[in-house]
């Protein structure tokens, strides 16, 4: 087996007096896409910002290709190729694609001393990086607003693989979009990872999860229940590890199994 | 196993967009407004002031020097607002320049070159005080140039009494006389061009008066050059280079572009300093020309700049706009204001038009920014 990418071991971090992550271990390996589930207020995004450098943890290893690093700001994380989308702060609506996807890496053309933006390979690239994501963009400088919110997680996924992204952390992509919204995205996730790149995706919906996902692990009040590979687990098992066991299953009774 | 990859289609060519024509693409811009403005109120005064000379050389150096004077005003404000934010400060800065220049020329007897570089100087590390005092705080910088506006008049007011006992400097002109760096602001350009063009016949001479024998314009101002100038670079700045796009970003969504590695504060105090670079070349032109400095000069300028630049397209909370559509927005400024004077309609109307115009054009543009971004 490949050696992963990125190790979580043992994470713990607290707030204060509030303990988000009590001991949390992740792996992600090159080619495969590592569902992180789990409810409201589990710790799921406070992992991940652990994994992204936003947050230092309180406790616990973390290895980037089998050695141990210390991430002291986003930036260090991004150098070590750990990119994060997330669903809000992605794209700015009044700008075109292009400007967006390359929105402070713009290339630049050398014109004597000056230096202009280099357009024509701007929009080259932003346009083939969309093909090889399956969206043909009707012009490279239409306004990301006129996008849908898929279109927008696609850009932005396509800008993160494109700068060197090895791990990609998506946070809840899917959860505010629409089904034929929703298959883009998780179709967009299996073309990256056929490239290599580990994907860690996050996620309310046990659906969305099965239908990407290697491997699947379920934190609840800030602690896993393990890890499940692909084909050993089913979508009842995940929901209801997610919802901490019994509860839902009466509820699911009396709601007559639509959970 | 990939479910999701299989059942999609490989691209997608959205059959519910419209095929929208080159001409129409073409046309939808964010100046398209503006440039609309612009002819209408070149038609109208045609109509109405056609024969009133209005049109004539003279008559088009008139509101081409007033156009410029907006247009230098609203390079500044443009790519200020377009980073996301205002200056208030800009008609008090334009006092308090021109006061510094008179000041360090005339009372103190330095040279007036050296004059305008102290006002430059000056004005600009104000400019770098508003932007850092916005960043720091986190206050609107409506607010913090708000406070720049009267603390800045004050100062001017202040300083130009308790130093010659007046609120007028005079005497600039004489200083400045010979002087090459005056000259880049109060001067003409192409003199030979035009009397070449008088002795043509292709502009009329002076018949009588001090003046007699020479062509009714002699030059191009440099106010209007500079006005092209700080146009064009303007324009190639936010459009072209690497620079202009970190403008876009920070106004359009600080976090998101700091997030991706734009300089966010510093694009944001770069801007302050230049919406105070504009302000200190209009000072100087209109103290080089006017051969005097007041402390009360560039009264309501500020709003005069926000007005070209919302008229030419901006968006007022940042993040959009065109430095084309601003100086298109200072021309119709320009137009109306001079032209109503050339029309003989009461002075006390430009008002009335203004607001309209202004109305008008916040409408349009709001309904051509909506079909570019598809912005809800
Ligand atoms: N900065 C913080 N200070 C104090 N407590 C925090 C902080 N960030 C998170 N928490 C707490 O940690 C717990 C986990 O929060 P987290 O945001 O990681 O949950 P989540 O799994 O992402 O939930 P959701 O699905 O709603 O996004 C919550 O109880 C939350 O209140
Ligand atoms: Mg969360």
């Amino acid at each position: 087996m490949t050696e992963p990418l990125l190790e979580l071991i043992d994470i713990e971090k607290h707030f204060g007096h509030v303990i988000a992550l009590a001991g949390v271990s992740f792996s992600i390996r090159p080619g495969e896409c590592h569902c992180l589930l789990g409810d409201n207020g589990a710790g799921k995004s406070t992992f991940i910002k652990t994994m992204a450098g936003v947050h230092k943890p309180t406790a616990g290893k973390i290895r980037v290709c089998g050695k141990e690093t210390n991430f002291q700001s986003p930036r260090d994380a991004m150098d070590a190729g750990i990119a994060t989308v997330y669903q809000d702060l992605a794209m700015i609506p009044l700008m075109s694609i292009t400007r967006n996807f390359w929105m402070g890496r713009e290339p630049v053309r050398k014109f004597g001393p000056l230096r202009f933006l280099d357009f024509p390979k701007a929009n080259a690239v932003t346009m083939e990086e969309m093909r090889k994501m399956g969206i043909n963009l009707r012009a490279p400088d239409q306004a990301v607003g006129t996008l849908s919110g898929g279109e927008r997680q696609t850009v932005a996924i396509a800008r993160a693989v494109y700068f060197g992204a090895r791990v990609l952390i998506l946070d809840e992509p899917t959860s505010a979009l629409g089904v034929r919204q929703t298959s883009n995205v998780l179709a967009t996730i299996d073309k990256v990872r056929k490239q290599g790149v580990g994907v860690i995706f996050i996620s309310h919906n046990v659906r969305h999860a099965l239908a990407v996902g290697d491997r699947f692990t379920v934190l609840n009040r800030g602690k896993t229940l393990g890890t499940a590979v692909r084909g050993e687990i089913s979508a009842e098992e995940l929901q209801d590890m997610m919802a901490g066991g019994q509860e839902l299953a009466e509820l699911e009774g009396s709601l007559g199994g639509t959970v | 196993m990939n479910e999701a990859g299989n059942q999609l289609p490989q691209t997608q060519k959205d059959e519910r967009l419209r095929e929208i024509s080159p001409l129409k693409k073409a046309l939808i811009r964010p100046e398209l407004g503006a440039s609309a403005g612009t002819i209408v109120v070149f038609l109208f005064f045609l109509l109405v002031a056609g024969d009133s000379g209005m049109f004539a050389p003279e008559g088009v150096l008139n509101w081409g020097v007033v156009s410029a004077q907006f247009a230098i005003i609203a390079v500044g404000a443009c790519l200020l607002m377009i980073a996301g934010e205002f200056d208030l400060s800009v008609g008090s800065m334009i006092g308090f320049s021109g006061i510094v220049i008179a000041l360090v020329s005339v009372t103190w007897g330095y040279p007036v070159w050296f004059a305008i570089l102290v006002a430059f100087v000056v004005a600009i590390g104000i400019g770098a005080l508003n932007g850092y005092l916005v960043i720091k705080t986190g206050l609107p910088s409506f607010i913090v140039t708000l406070a720049f506006l009267y603390i800045l008049r004050g100062l001017t007011i202040f300083v130009a009494i308790s130093t010659t006992q007046q609120t007028i400097i005079g005497g600039v002109r004489e200083a400045a006389q010979g002087d090459p760096i005056a000259a880049l602001f109060g001067g003409k350009i192409f003199r030979g061009l035009f009397s070449w063009l008088a002795d043509q016949g292709l502009i009329d001479k002076f018949v009588a008066g001090p003046k007699a024998g020479q062509p009714v314009i002699d030059g191009i101002p440099m106010i209007i050059v500079w006005a092209l100038v700080l146009v064009v670079l303007g324009h190639i700045l936010l459009t072209r280079t690497r620079f202009g796009n970190w403008i876009f970003a920070a106004g359009g969504d600080n976090v998101a572009a700091s997030n991706s590695g734009v300089p966010v504060k510093r694009v944001k105090v770069l801007m302050f300093m230049l919406s105070a670079f504009c302000a200190t070349v209009f000072a100087t032109c209109q103290v080089i020309e006017f051969g005097s400095a007041a402390a009360d000069r560039g009264l309501l300028k500020e709003f005069e700049a926000i007005i070209s630049v919302v008229i030419g397209g901006a968006l007022l909370t940042g993040g959009y706009g065109s430095v084309i559509g601003a100086a298109l927005g200072a021309l119709i400024f320009g137009v109306v204001q001079q032209g109503l004077f050339f029309a003989g309609v009461e002075s006390s109307l430009f008002r009335v038009f203004l607001g309209v115009i202004l109305l008008l054009a916040v409408i349009l543009n709001t309904y051509i920014r909506r079909m570019i971004t598809g912005e809800r």
